[in-house]
């Protein structure tokens, strides 16, 4: 049936400059398309910072619990001299350290993770904070939430058989109960 | 002829009866994570499982299937025998023997980095073996193809290239240049820390070659569906392909671009910089091109098609189409399921986008909308057309071929609708088992329990389609086999432009845009320090 219909068809049904002019247009169309799309990420990108994190730091994996950055005394919420807020974390199988952390709302937070084994993900449920954990380089992601509560932190990427067991929270807080905590109470959100 | 029949028909076998288990193991998997009760309720199984399911849906099951295929267009549009088909057989057996490789350890719960591999996670040294051997299988098929279309070309010299043959030999190549990445990796860095010769890796270099194949390998899935849409439907439907030089640009386009366009996997990773995370999204864009061209020739060709079988009006061309053709629904339900799938990819490479859902099952959603749904969905359609030419014998039957198209059409939109839906509300992909008694857990229970219903008829319509092929190859022989027949243009030319008749210049456009686009964000790994990471044996994990 099919083959009988194909050999009715003779060729030149549509003429050669008819196809050709449609296809040009739909061609035209579809860049403007995509090119309007492309626009939007460069303008959302440049305008509102909505780029991704860019920094290329290296880290000895073997060595970065004994000395430097992310030795356990320094891991947690810190306020830098300046008055900005710096959040470490240690991403290894299969927890956070610290297990949850203390921010202030409406602040711009700089987050560093990295990992002493594999590779982990840094996501903080229901916001767009979410990056990949990789061993022997840093996460460097800034950060602003503006809904206090508790934030669910899975680990998003596989790194062995635990990996569904680890998680951390983000506490956020309003700005001015986070100036009243005392320095231990802003590296973990305590025993819970 | 009759023999490279017996090739064919054996790659689609072995391809087959792969992807038999794997569509268990997806069921089970869909099952662990929701919160039914479920036999064998472990994590670690669990894993292992989603290696088995990766490593064969992504690695052997397409690679098997395209190979299978590649050889039975070369046979059928050039219209003479295989050159070296002891070397396909050759190709044919490292594939099978790689695959077994690749699953025992898997099974012994011994290999669960999943397919993507993730070092310094180090598993079983006899599953890279495993995988390894099966890229050195597609090779010689990579080869093959390239020698076939060379010759052919050499003994016609000014005539145009069959289409369909045109677009296998592009797919072939670009097989061939997008999976040294992965090799690359595997080879030089995987295999030497999993037989204890170094004991660190770079993760962050790992993580950049695997990109290399990570990307280009979907268009490597998606070659053959869109072969069957220019090609085999518009003869199918009765009608004629709009344009054959569309085609042409279309999988010439595919192969320049696909390559360099793999960092978009890593918008999200801290080895690179946003400088070439932006070169790598604005190039995604343009490889979104084709699949916008194809869609258009497509429809055109159907409209062609329900015009002749006497469809009037606007639209009224949709309803004379002949739907009871497995591949013309099948193409039908492909470009429904392209489309959803099609606009997630959008969101997913757009930079800011993109953190939104990175790694939760949005993109688990959109990867087996587009290539579970869209193209294997083409699959099937590709086989009911080659069994009968194959084997000699009748289709059994084209009513029960479309049911179970039907069923996976909406298979897979319930089972991958909601996951999108739980990805938003931030669910993370790759987690054996979720904490319901979480409010915040709980709240995708129903979403994770519908797409299990999605899974099920997913996996019935597998079972249709087993019974198909079943009922096919044992059906009374046909006395005269019809060969393949691939649409023609409606206004067929004897000539093409060289350009689009050969590879020649694609490949140096290719390699120059991959050394633009790679050559920095390589090259950098070897001026660093320090990064190197220990490797973490899997074996000993499970012992500890």
């Amino acid at each position: 049936m099919a083959e009988q219909l194909n050999n009715q068809i003779a060729s030149g049904l549509i003429q050669e400059e008819i196809i050709e002019r449609t296809e040009r247009r739909w061609l035209y169309a579809m860049a403007i398309v995509l090119g309007l799309m492309l626009a939007v990420i460069v303008f959302t990108g440049v305008g509102q910072m909505m780029s991704p994190l860019s920094d290329v730091e290296t880290i000895n994996p073997a060595t970065l619990h004994l000395k430097g950055e992310f030795v356990e005394s320094n891991l947690g919420t810190a306020v830098e001299p300046d008055g900005s807020i710096t959040v470490r974390f240690l991403a290894e199988q299969y927890t956070f350290v610290p297990p949850c952390a203390v921010v202030p709302a409406s602040t711009l937070v700089r987050f560093r993770l990295t990992s002493p084994d594999v590779t982990h993900g840094f996501f903080v449920s229901t916001t767009n904070v979410n990056a990949m954990v990789v061993p022997g380089y840093i996460t460097n992601v800034m950060a602003r939430f503006n809904r206090p509560g508790d934030y669910v932190m899975p680990c998003d990427e596989y790194c062995g058989f635990g990996h569904h067991a680890m998680a951390a929270r983000v506490r956020v807080v309003p700005q001015g109960q986070f100036k009243n905590l005392q320095p231990e109470q802003r590296i973990t959100c305590g025993a819970q | 002829m009759e023999r490279s029949r017996l090739l064919s028909l054996a790659h689609l076998w072995a391809a087959f009866l792969c992807f038999l288990p794997a569509a268990f193991l997806g069921m089970w998997q869909l099952m662990m994570r929701s919160p039914l009760r479920v036999p064998l309720d472990d994590p670690n199984a669990y894993y292992a499982s989603l290696t088995a399911h990766g490593s064969i849906m992504a690695y052997v099951f397409p690679t098997l299937f395209i190979m299978g295929f590649g050889y039975a267009i070369t046979v059928s549009t050039l219209g003479r025998s295989l050159r070296g088909e002891s070397w396909a057989w050759m190709g044919f057996f490292f594939c099978v023997v790689g695959g077994v490789m690749a699953l025992v350890p898997i099974g012994f719960g011994r290999s669960s980095v999943l397919y993507t591999f993730y070092p310094p996670l180090v598993g079983s040294v006899w599953y890279y073996l495993g995988v390894a051997l099966v890229i050195i299988g597609s090779y010689f098929w990579v080869a093959l193809m390239l020698i076939n279309f060379s010759a052919w070309k050499s003994d016609n010299p000014g005539k145009p290239v069959p289409l369909a043959m045109f677009a296998i030999s592009a797919c072939a190549l670009l097989w061939g240049w997008t999976a040294l990445g992965a090799t690359c990796e595997v080879v030089f860095q995987i295999l030497p820390v999993s037989l204890g010769l170094r004991h660190t890796i770079d993760a962050g270099l790992a993580r950049t070659l695997f990109s290399v194949t990570l990307h280009a390998i979907v268009y490597f899935w998606l070659i053959p569906a869109y072969i069957a849409f220019y090609t085999l439907m518009p003869q199918a439907a009765g009608g004629r392909l709009y344009s054959d030089t569309m085609g042409r640009i279309t999988f010439v386009l595919f192969l320049v671009f696909s390559i360099p366009v793999g960092m978009h996997h890593l918008f999200m990773d801290p080895e690179h910089g946003s400088g070439f995370k932006f070169v790598h999204s604005v190039l995604t864009f343009i490889v979104a091109l084709p699949t916008l061209l194809t869609v258009f020739t497509i429809v055109a060709s159907l409209e062609i098609a329900g015009r002749v079988r006497g469809g009037k009006g606007l639209l009224g061309w949709i309803r004379t189409l002949p739907w009871g053709e497995p591949m013309v629904l099948a193409v039908g339900l492909s470009l429904l399921l392209l489309a959803p799938g099609g606009f997630g990819g959008l969101i997913n490479m757009s930079y800011g986008m993109n953190a939104m859902i990175h790694n939760t099952s949005w993109v688990t959603a959109h990867f087996h909308l587009i290539f579970g749904g869209a193209v294997v969905i083409m699959y099937f359609a590709i086989a009911y057309e080659l069994w009968p030419r194959l084997n000699a014998r009748p289709l059994v039957s084209k009513r029960a071929a479309c049911l179970q198209l039907w069923l996976w059409f909406w298979g897979m939109l319930i089972m991958t609708l909601p996951w999108h839906a739980a990805g938003l509300m931030g669910q993370p992909r790759r987690y054996a088992i979720f904490d319901y008694s979480d409010p915040a857990v709980a709240k995708m229970a129903s979403l994770d329990i519908t797409s299990v219903v999605g899974g099920l008829i997913l996996l019935f319509s597998v079972l249709v389609f087993f019974y198909v092929l079943f009922r096919s190859t044992f059906a009374r022989p046909e006395e005269s086999v019809s060969p393949i027949r691939y649409a023609l243009a409606v206004n067929p030319s004897a000539t093409v432009h060289p350009l689009l008749n050969g590879f020649v210049f694609w490949n140096v456009l290719l390699l120059a845009l991959t050394l633009i686009s790679y050559g920095y964000p390589i090259g950098q790994f070897f001026f660093l320090h320090n990064q190197d990471a220990p490797a973490r044996s899997l074996s000993q994990e499970v012992l500890r």
